[in-house]
Protein backbone atom coordinates (compact mmCIF):
# COMPACT_ATOMS: atom_id res chain seq x y z
CA UNK A 1 0.00 0.00 0.00
CA UNK A 2 1.09 3.54 -0.74
CA UNK A 3 2.29 5.32 2.40
CA UNK A 4 0.39 8.37 3.48
CA UNK A 5 2.66 11.03 2.04
CA UNK A 6 2.77 14.28 3.95
CA UNK A 7 5.26 16.52 2.21
CA UNK A 8 7.04 17.19 -1.09
CA UNK A 9 10.70 18.22 -0.91
CA UNK A 10 12.28 19.61 -4.05
CA UNK A 11 15.88 20.28 -5.06
CA UNK A 12 16.81 22.40 -8.06
CA UNK A 13 19.94 24.10 -9.33
CA UNK A 14 20.94 25.46 -12.77
CA UNK A 15 17.79 25.82 -14.87
CA UNK A 16 15.63 25.40 -11.80
CA UNK A 17 13.78 28.67 -12.09
CA UNK A 18 12.03 27.62 -15.29
CA UNK A 19 11.44 24.08 -14.06
CA UNK A 20 9.93 25.29 -10.78
CA UNK A 21 7.68 27.74 -12.61
CA UNK A 22 6.44 24.94 -14.89
CA UNK A 23 5.69 22.64 -11.95
CA UNK A 24 4.29 25.11 -9.43
CA UNK A 25 2.01 26.78 -11.96
CA UNK A 26 0.42 23.41 -12.74
CA UNK A 27 -0.18 22.11 -9.23
CA UNK A 28 -3.81 21.92 -8.09
CA UNK A 29 -5.19 24.89 -6.21
CA UNK A 30 -5.92 22.54 -3.30
CA UNK A 31 -2.65 20.61 -3.56
CA UNK A 32 -2.64 18.62 -0.34
CA UNK A 33 1.08 18.57 0.53
CA UNK A 34 3.33 21.36 1.65
CA UNK A 35 6.11 21.86 -0.91
CA UNK A 36 9.57 22.73 0.38
CA UNK A 37 12.14 23.85 -2.15
CA UNK A 38 15.88 24.35 -2.16
CA UNK A 39 16.92 26.23 -5.27
CA UNK A 40 20.64 27.04 -5.45
CA UNK A 41 21.08 30.79 -5.64
CA UNK A 42 23.88 33.31 -5.41
CA UNK A 43 24.38 34.09 -1.70
CA UNK A 44 23.61 37.77 -2.11
CA UNK A 45 20.65 37.38 -4.44
CA UNK A 46 17.54 39.22 -3.40
CA UNK A 47 14.97 36.51 -3.15
CA UNK A 48 12.83 37.73 -6.02
CA UNK A 49 12.38 34.11 -7.06
CA UNK A 50 9.72 33.87 -4.35
CA UNK A 51 7.76 36.73 -5.87
CA UNK A 52 8.19 35.36 -9.35
CA UNK A 53 6.93 31.89 -8.47
CA UNK A 54 4.14 33.24 -6.31
CA UNK A 55 2.76 35.06 -9.34
CA UNK A 56 2.58 31.86 -11.35
CA UNK A 57 1.34 29.47 -8.69
CA UNK A 58 -2.14 29.22 -7.23
CA UNK A 59 -0.49 28.08 -4.01
CA UNK A 60 1.02 30.57 -1.59
CA UNK A 61 4.78 30.78 -2.25
CA UNK A 62 6.85 32.11 0.64
CA UNK A 63 10.42 32.26 1.86
CA UNK A 64 10.78 29.77 4.71
CA UNK A 65 11.44 31.43 8.05
CA UNK A 66 12.78 29.87 11.21
CA UNK A 67 10.23 28.27 13.61
CA UNK A 68 7.54 28.57 10.93
CA UNK A 69 4.99 25.75 10.95
CA UNK A 70 4.88 23.74 7.73
CA UNK A 71 1.39 23.82 6.24
CA UNK A 72 -0.36 22.34 3.21
CA UNK A 73 -1.29 24.66 0.31
CA UNK A 74 2.02 26.42 0.83
CA UNK A 75 5.28 26.41 -1.07
CA UNK A 76 8.35 27.31 0.97
CA UNK A 77 11.68 28.33 -0.54
CA UNK A 78 14.98 28.25 1.33
CA UNK A 79 16.41 31.76 1.77
CA UNK A 80 19.70 32.40 -0.07
CA UNK A 81 22.84 31.65 1.97
CA UNK A 82 21.04 29.65 4.69
CA UNK A 83 20.59 25.91 5.04
CA UNK A 84 16.95 24.97 5.47
CA UNK A 85 16.26 22.19 8.00
CA UNK A 86 13.03 20.51 8.99
CA UNK A 87 12.47 19.87 12.69
CA UNK A 88 10.65 16.81 13.97
CA UNK A 89 7.82 19.05 15.19
CA UNK A 90 7.27 20.01 11.51
CA UNK A 91 8.71 23.50 11.74
CA UNK A 92 11.68 25.04 9.94
CA UNK A 93 15.15 25.85 11.20
CA UNK A 94 17.78 27.89 9.41
CA UNK A 95 21.53 27.60 9.84
CA UNK A 96 24.59 29.22 8.35
CA UNK A 97 26.84 26.22 8.87
CA UNK A 98 29.44 25.17 6.28
CA UNK A 99 28.42 24.70 2.70
CA UNK A 100 27.49 21.15 1.73
CA UNK A 101 28.34 20.12 -1.85
CA UNK A 102 29.59 23.71 -2.32
CA UNK A 103 26.07 24.87 -1.63
CA UNK A 104 24.15 26.79 1.00
CA UNK A 105 21.28 26.09 1.00
CA UNK A 106 22.03 22.44 0.32
CA UNK A 107 19.47 20.00 -1.03
CA UNK A 108 21.05 17.13 0.93
CA UNK A 109 20.62 19.00 4.21
CA UNK A 110 16.92 19.59 3.51
CA UNK A 111 16.32 16.00 2.41
CA UNK A 112 18.31 14.51 5.29
CA UNK A 113 16.38 16.42 7.95
CA UNK A 114 13.08 15.83 6.11
CA UNK A 115 13.70 12.09 6.43
CA UNK A 116 14.37 12.45 10.16
CA UNK A 117 11.09 14.33 10.55
CA UNK A 118 8.78 12.50 8.14
CA UNK A 119 10.45 9.07 7.69
CA UNK A 120 8.89 7.40 4.62
CA UNK A 121 6.02 9.85 4.24
CA UNK A 122 8.01 12.02 1.83
CA UNK A 123 7.95 12.66 -1.87
CA UNK A 124 11.42 13.74 -2.97
CA UNK A 125 11.89 15.49 -6.29
CA UNK A 126 15.24 16.33 -7.84
CA UNK A 127 15.31 18.63 -10.86
CA UNK A 128 17.77 20.09 -13.34
CA UNK A 129 21.23 21.16 -12.14
CA UNK A 130 24.99 21.05 -12.60
CA UNK A 131 25.62 19.90 -9.04
CA UNK A 132 25.99 16.63 -7.12
CA UNK A 133 23.81 18.03 -4.37
CA UNK A 134 20.69 16.03 -3.62
CA UNK A 135 22.00 12.63 -4.70
CA UNK A 136 22.81 11.51 -1.15
CA UNK A 137 19.54 12.94 0.04
CA UNK A 138 17.71 10.86 -2.56
CA UNK A 139 19.68 7.82 -1.44
CA UNK A 140 18.57 8.40 2.11
CA UNK A 141 14.96 8.93 1.01
CA UNK A 142 15.10 5.71 -0.95
CA UNK A 143 16.58 3.78 1.98
CA UNK A 144 13.76 4.89 4.27
CA UNK A 145 11.23 4.06 1.52
CA UNK A 146 10.16 7.57 0.65
CA UNK A 147 9.13 8.20 -2.93
CA UNK A 148 11.98 9.31 -5.20
CA UNK A 149 11.34 11.23 -8.41
CA UNK A 150 13.92 12.83 -10.69
CA UNK A 151 13.51 14.94 -13.75
CA UNK A 152 14.50 12.78 -16.72
CA UNK A 153 18.10 13.85 -17.48
CA UNK A 154 17.34 13.78 -21.22
CA UNK A 155 14.65 16.34 -20.57
CA UNK A 156 16.56 18.46 -18.03
CA UNK A 157 18.16 21.80 -18.85
CA UNK A 158 21.31 20.52 -17.13
CA UNK A 159 21.30 16.72 -16.62
CA UNK A 160 24.16 16.40 -14.08
CA UNK A 161 22.10 16.57 -10.90
CA UNK A 162 19.33 14.08 -11.72
CA UNK A 163 21.97 11.83 -13.30
CA UNK A 164 24.03 11.81 -10.10
CA UNK A 165 21.00 10.61 -8.18
CA UNK A 166 20.18 7.91 -10.71
CA UNK A 167 23.74 6.61 -10.52
CA UNK A 168 23.51 6.34 -6.75
CA UNK A 169 20.04 4.92 -6.30
CA UNK A 170 17.29 3.19 -8.31
CA UNK A 171 14.83 6.08 -8.28
CA UNK A 172 11.11 5.32 -8.40
CA UNK A 173 10.23 7.67 -11.26
CA UNK A 174 12.02 9.49 -14.07
CA UNK A 175 9.62 12.08 -15.43
CA UNK A 176 9.77 14.85 -17.98
CA UNK A 177 9.08 18.35 -16.73
CA UNK A 178 5.61 18.26 -18.26
CA UNK A 179 4.75 15.02 -16.47
CA UNK A 180 5.79 16.06 -12.98
CA UNK A 181 2.92 18.35 -11.88
CA UNK A 182 0.15 16.01 -13.16
CA UNK A 183 1.83 13.11 -11.36
CA UNK A 184 2.06 15.05 -8.10
CA UNK A 185 -1.56 16.14 -8.50
CA UNK A 186 -2.58 12.47 -8.73
CA UNK A 187 -0.85 11.75 -5.41
CA UNK A 188 -2.42 14.81 -3.84
CA UNK A 189 -5.93 13.83 -4.98
CA UNK A 190 -5.42 10.30 -3.67
CA UNK A 191 -4.54 11.76 -0.28
CA UNK A 192 -7.55 14.06 -0.28
CA UNK A 193 -9.81 11.10 -1.11
CA UNK A 194 -8.32 8.98 1.67
CA UNK A 195 -8.82 11.78 4.15
CA UNK A 196 -12.48 12.09 3.17
CA UNK A 197 -12.99 8.34 3.55
CA UNK A 198 -11.49 8.42 7.03
CA UNK A 199 -14.01 11.07 8.00
CA UNK B 1 26.23 9.40 5.31
CA UNK B 2 23.84 8.77 8.14
CA UNK B 3 23.06 5.21 9.06
CA UNK B 4 19.49 4.87 7.84
CA UNK B 5 18.62 1.86 9.92
CA UNK B 6 18.97 4.05 12.97
CA UNK B 7 17.06 6.98 11.63
CA UNK B 8 13.69 5.74 12.76
CA UNK B 9 15.03 4.54 16.03
CA UNK B 10 13.32 6.52 18.75
CA UNK B 11 16.25 5.66 20.99
CA UNK B 12 18.36 8.19 19.13
CA UNK B 13 16.33 11.09 20.44
CA UNK B 14 16.59 9.73 23.98
CA UNK B 15 20.32 9.22 23.64
CA UNK B 16 20.79 12.74 22.31
CA UNK B 17 18.84 14.14 25.24
CA UNK B 18 21.08 12.24 27.66
CA UNK B 19 24.23 13.36 25.84
CA UNK B 20 23.21 17.01 26.10
CA UNK B 21 22.36 16.54 29.77
CA UNK B 22 25.77 14.98 30.39
CA UNK B 23 27.54 17.84 28.60
CA UNK B 24 25.62 20.34 30.69
CA UNK B 25 26.24 18.61 34.02
CA UNK B 26 29.92 18.03 33.37
CA UNK B 27 30.99 21.15 31.47
CA UNK B 28 28.19 23.68 31.96
CA UNK B 29 27.60 24.13 28.24
CA UNK B 30 23.86 24.07 27.84
CA UNK B 31 22.62 22.87 24.46
CA UNK B 32 19.35 21.53 25.82
CA UNK B 33 17.33 24.37 24.32
CA UNK B 34 18.95 24.40 20.92
CA UNK B 35 16.87 23.59 17.85
CA UNK B 36 17.22 19.81 17.62
CA UNK B 37 17.64 19.22 13.86
CA UNK B 38 20.97 21.02 13.63
CA UNK B 39 22.42 19.26 16.70
CA UNK B 40 21.17 15.88 15.53
CA UNK B 41 22.84 16.30 12.14
CA UNK B 42 26.10 17.26 13.83
CA UNK B 43 25.98 14.40 16.31
CA UNK B 44 25.18 11.79 13.65
CA UNK B 45 27.95 13.10 11.42
CA UNK B 46 30.48 12.99 14.27
CA UNK B 47 29.32 9.45 14.95
CA UNK B 48 30.06 8.42 11.39
CA UNK B 49 33.46 10.09 11.33
CA UNK B 50 34.61 8.42 14.52
CA UNK B 51 34.90 4.77 15.51
CA UNK B 52 32.25 5.27 18.15
CA UNK B 53 29.30 2.94 17.75
CA UNK B 54 26.48 4.77 19.46
CA UNK B 55 25.51 8.10 20.94
CA UNK B 56 25.54 6.49 24.38
CA UNK B 57 29.17 5.59 23.83
CA UNK B 58 29.73 9.16 22.74
CA UNK B 59 28.27 10.28 26.04
CA UNK B 60 30.77 8.11 27.92
CA UNK B 61 33.62 9.56 25.89
CA UNK B 62 32.45 13.12 26.43
CA UNK B 63 32.41 12.57 30.20
CA UNK B 64 35.86 11.02 30.35
CA UNK B 65 37.77 12.78 27.60
CA UNK B 66 37.83 16.61 27.69
CA UNK B 67 39.73 16.67 24.40
CA UNK B 68 36.81 14.90 22.73
CA UNK B 69 34.48 17.41 24.35
CA UNK B 70 36.38 20.21 22.62
CA UNK B 71 35.75 18.49 19.29
CA UNK B 72 32.05 18.25 20.05
CA UNK B 73 31.96 21.92 21.00
CA UNK B 74 33.46 22.82 17.67
CA UNK B 75 30.95 20.54 15.93
CA UNK B 76 28.07 22.27 17.64
CA UNK B 77 29.17 25.83 17.16
CA UNK B 78 28.93 27.50 13.80
CA UNK B 79 32.10 29.21 12.87
CA UNK B 80 31.23 30.27 9.38
CA UNK B 81 31.95 33.96 9.18
CA UNK B 82 33.62 36.52 6.94
CA UNK B 83 34.74 40.14 6.90
CA UNK B 84 31.80 42.49 6.36
CA UNK B 85 29.38 39.61 6.03
CA UNK B 86 26.11 40.96 4.62
CA UNK B 87 27.65 44.24 3.44
CA UNK B 88 24.31 46.05 3.48
CA UNK B 89 24.16 45.54 7.23
CA UNK B 90 27.42 47.46 7.58
CA UNK B 91 26.29 50.09 5.10
CA UNK B 92 23.19 50.67 7.21
CA UNK B 93 25.36 50.82 10.34
CA UNK B 94 27.49 53.46 8.67
CA UNK B 95 24.60 55.55 7.38
CA UNK B 96 21.90 55.20 9.99
CA UNK B 97 23.34 53.91 13.25
CA UNK B 98 26.82 55.33 13.83
CA UNK B 99 25.60 58.93 13.37
CA UNK B 100 23.33 58.29 16.36
CA UNK B 101 26.07 56.68 18.46
CA UNK B 102 28.40 59.56 17.58
CA UNK B 103 26.53 61.79 20.02
CA UNK B 104 27.75 59.79 23.05
CA UNK B 105 31.05 60.69 24.77
CA UNK B 106 32.12 57.03 24.55
CA UNK B 107 30.63 53.96 22.94
CA UNK B 108 30.43 50.48 24.41
CA UNK B 109 29.54 47.67 22.01
CA UNK B 110 28.88 44.04 22.86
CA UNK B 111 29.38 41.60 20.01
CA UNK B 112 27.84 38.35 21.25
CA UNK B 113 28.76 35.12 19.48
CA UNK B 114 31.76 36.68 17.78
CA UNK B 115 33.29 33.38 16.62
CA UNK B 116 36.74 33.87 15.06
CA UNK B 117 36.36 37.65 15.07
CA UNK B 118 36.18 38.68 11.41
CA UNK B 119 32.98 40.63 11.94
CA UNK B 120 34.40 42.30 15.05
CA UNK B 121 37.39 43.66 13.12
CA UNK B 122 34.96 44.72 10.39
CA UNK B 123 33.07 46.79 12.94
CA UNK B 124 36.32 48.24 14.29
CA UNK B 125 37.29 49.35 10.78
CA UNK B 126 33.87 50.90 10.32
CA UNK B 127 34.25 52.78 13.61
CA UNK B 128 37.64 54.09 12.58
CA UNK B 129 36.36 55.31 9.22
CA UNK B 130 33.55 57.15 10.95
CA UNK B 131 35.99 58.69 13.41
CA UNK B 132 34.69 56.76 16.42
CA UNK B 133 37.27 54.09 17.12
CA UNK B 134 39.19 56.05 19.75
CA UNK B 135 36.16 56.46 21.94
CA UNK B 136 34.83 52.97 21.38
CA UNK B 137 35.29 49.70 23.20
CA UNK B 138 34.02 46.41 21.79
CA UNK B 139 33.37 43.50 24.12
CA UNK B 140 33.47 40.46 21.86
CA UNK B 141 32.31 37.21 23.40
CA UNK B 142 31.83 33.59 22.49
CA UNK B 143 31.37 30.41 24.52
CA UNK B 144 34.02 28.57 22.55
CA UNK B 145 37.56 29.30 23.75
CA UNK B 146 39.05 27.76 20.62
CA UNK B 147 37.52 30.38 18.31
CA UNK B 148 38.38 33.18 20.74
CA UNK B 149 42.04 32.22 20.50
CA UNK B 150 41.89 32.81 16.76
CA UNK B 151 40.02 36.08 17.20
CA UNK B 152 42.58 37.42 19.68
CA UNK B 153 45.45 36.86 17.27
CA UNK B 154 43.78 39.01 14.57
CA UNK B 155 45.40 36.76 11.96
CA UNK B 156 43.59 35.13 9.07
CA UNK B 157 44.48 33.25 5.91
CA UNK B 158 44.47 35.38 2.80
CA UNK B 159 42.43 32.92 0.73
CA UNK B 160 39.18 34.87 1.01
CA UNK B 161 40.67 38.33 0.55
CA UNK B 162 38.97 38.98 -2.76
CA UNK B 163 35.54 38.29 -1.32
CA UNK B 164 36.38 40.39 1.75
CA UNK B 165 37.52 43.30 -0.40
CA UNK B 166 34.30 43.09 -2.40
CA UNK B 167 32.20 42.99 0.77
CA UNK B 168 34.12 45.96 2.14
CA UNK B 169 33.43 47.99 -0.99
CA UNK B 170 29.74 47.08 -0.95
CA UNK B 171 29.56 48.15 2.68
CA UNK B 172 30.54 51.65 1.62
CA UNK B 173 34.21 51.32 2.59
CA UNK B 174 36.08 54.58 2.19
CA UNK B 175 39.55 53.21 1.50
CA UNK B 176 41.06 49.82 0.61
CA UNK B 177 40.79 46.92 2.99
CA UNK B 178 44.53 46.39 2.47
CA UNK B 179 45.15 49.65 4.35
CA UNK B 180 44.20 47.88 7.56
CA UNK B 181 46.32 44.74 7.56
CA UNK B 182 49.80 43.47 6.76
CA UNK B 183 50.24 40.38 4.65
CA UNK B 184 52.91 37.75 5.29
CA UNK B 185 53.18 34.02 4.48
CA UNK B 186 49.66 33.80 3.08
CA UNK B 187 48.31 35.32 6.29
CA UNK B 188 46.93 38.75 6.98
CA UNK B 189 47.15 40.46 10.34
CA UNK B 190 45.02 43.40 11.33
CA UNK B 191 46.72 46.48 12.70
CA UNK B 192 47.12 46.39 16.52
CA UNK B 193 45.22 49.65 16.88
CA UNK B 194 42.00 47.68 16.28
CA UNK B 195 42.89 44.91 18.71
CA UNK B 196 43.45 47.57 21.39
CA UNK B 197 39.82 48.61 21.24
CA UNK B 198 38.49 45.04 21.57
CA UNK B 199 38.17 42.91 24.70
CA UNK B 200 37.65 39.25 23.85
CA UNK B 201 36.20 37.04 26.55
CA UNK B 202 34.31 33.84 27.17
CA UNK B 203 30.63 34.36 27.74
CA UNK B 204 27.80 31.91 27.31
CA UNK B 205 24.49 33.45 26.29
CA UNK B 206 22.62 30.45 27.57
CA UNK B 207 24.03 30.23 31.08
CA UNK B 208 25.71 33.56 31.86
CA UNK B 209 24.13 36.74 33.14
CA UNK B 210 23.64 40.19 31.62
CA UNK B 211 26.89 41.63 30.43
CA UNK B 212 27.24 45.34 31.06
CA UNK B 213 25.26 48.39 30.10
CA UNK B 214 26.21 48.95 26.51
CA UNK B 215 25.19 51.28 23.67
CA UNK B 216 24.95 48.59 21.04
CA UNK B 217 24.66 44.81 20.87
CA UNK B 218 25.50 42.86 17.74
CA UNK B 219 24.44 39.23 17.72
CA UNK B 220 23.96 37.83 14.27
CA UNK B 221 22.96 34.31 13.29
CA UNK B 222 23.04 33.01 16.84
CA UNK B 223 19.37 33.15 17.80
CA UNK B 224 18.43 30.91 14.86
CA UNK B 225 20.01 27.96 16.69
CA UNK B 226 17.84 28.39 19.79
CA UNK B 227 14.31 27.26 20.52
CA UNK B 228 11.69 29.90 21.26
CA UNK B 229 12.08 29.66 25.02
CA UNK B 230 15.81 30.23 24.87
CA UNK B 231 15.46 32.96 22.25
CA UNK B 232 13.12 34.74 24.60
CA UNK B 233 15.57 34.44 27.50
CA UNK B 234 18.44 35.76 25.39
CA UNK B 235 16.39 38.68 24.09
CA UNK B 236 15.64 39.56 27.72
CA UNK B 237 19.38 39.40 28.41
CA UNK B 238 19.97 41.82 25.55
CA UNK B 239 17.19 44.05 26.79
CA UNK B 240 18.74 44.15 30.25
CA UNK B 241 22.24 44.80 28.91
CA UNK B 242 21.27 47.71 26.63
CA UNK B 243 20.86 51.28 27.74
CA UNK B 244 17.69 53.06 26.67
CA UNK B 245 18.07 54.24 23.10
CA UNK B 246 20.68 51.50 22.57
CA UNK B 247 20.92 49.58 19.33
CA UNK B 248 20.43 45.84 18.70
CA UNK B 249 21.52 44.23 15.44
CA UNK B 250 20.51 40.61 14.75
CA UNK B 251 20.84 38.34 11.71
CA UNK B 252 18.84 39.00 8.56
CA UNK B 253 16.53 36.03 9.23
CA UNK B 254 16.20 36.69 12.94
CA UNK B 255 13.77 38.89 14.80
CA UNK B 256 12.74 39.88 18.33
CA UNK B 257 9.17 40.63 17.28
CA UNK B 258 7.69 37.38 18.62
CA UNK B 259 9.20 37.91 22.06
CA UNK B 260 7.62 39.36 25.17
CA UNK B 261 10.48 41.85 25.16
CA UNK B 262 9.93 42.60 21.47
CA UNK B 263 7.67 45.49 22.43
CA UNK B 264 10.60 47.23 24.04
CA UNK B 265 12.28 47.54 20.65
CA UNK B 266 11.44 49.29 17.43
CA UNK B 267 13.11 49.10 14.06
CA UNK B 268 15.74 51.52 12.86
CA UNK B 269 15.98 49.46 9.69
CA UNK B 270 13.67 46.54 9.18
CA UNK B 271 15.50 44.96 6.22
CA UNK B 272 18.78 44.81 8.12
CA UNK B 273 17.09 43.82 11.39
CA UNK B 274 18.50 46.71 13.36
CA UNK B 275 16.45 47.79 16.37
CA UNK B 276 16.57 50.55 18.93
CA UNK B 277 15.55 49.99 22.53
CA UNK B 278 12.71 52.40 23.24
CA UNK B 279 13.07 55.04 25.93
CA UNK B 280 9.84 53.94 27.52
CA UNK B 281 7.44 51.09 27.01
CA UNK B 282 4.72 49.26 28.83
CA UNK B 283 5.77 45.85 30.08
Amino acid sequence: MMPDYEIVVVGASAGGMHALKEILSNLDRDFAFPVVVVQHLAPDSENYLVQYLDEYSSLSVKEASEKQRILPYHVYLAPPNYHLLIEEDKTFSLTVSEKVNFSRPSIDVLFETAVLAYQNRIIGLLLTGASQDGAKGMQMLHATKGLTIVQDPDNAFVPVMPKAAIELVPVDYKLTLEEIAPFLNTLSRARTRRKKQKR
Amino acid sequence: MINYQNVRNENINIEIKLLLEAIYLKYGHDFRNYSPAHLKRRILHRLMLSDIKSISEMQYKVLHDPEFMREILTDFSINVTEMFRDPLFYKTMRREVLPVLKTYPYIKIWHAGCSTGEEVYSMAILLEEEGLLDKSLIYATDYNETVLKVAKKAEYTNENLKAYQKNYEKSGGRRKLADYYTEKNAMIKFDPRFRKRIVFSEHNLVTDKAFAEVHMIICRNVLIYFNRELQNRVIKLFHDSLMKGGVLGVGSKESVDFSRYGKAFEYINKNQKIYIKKYSHDE
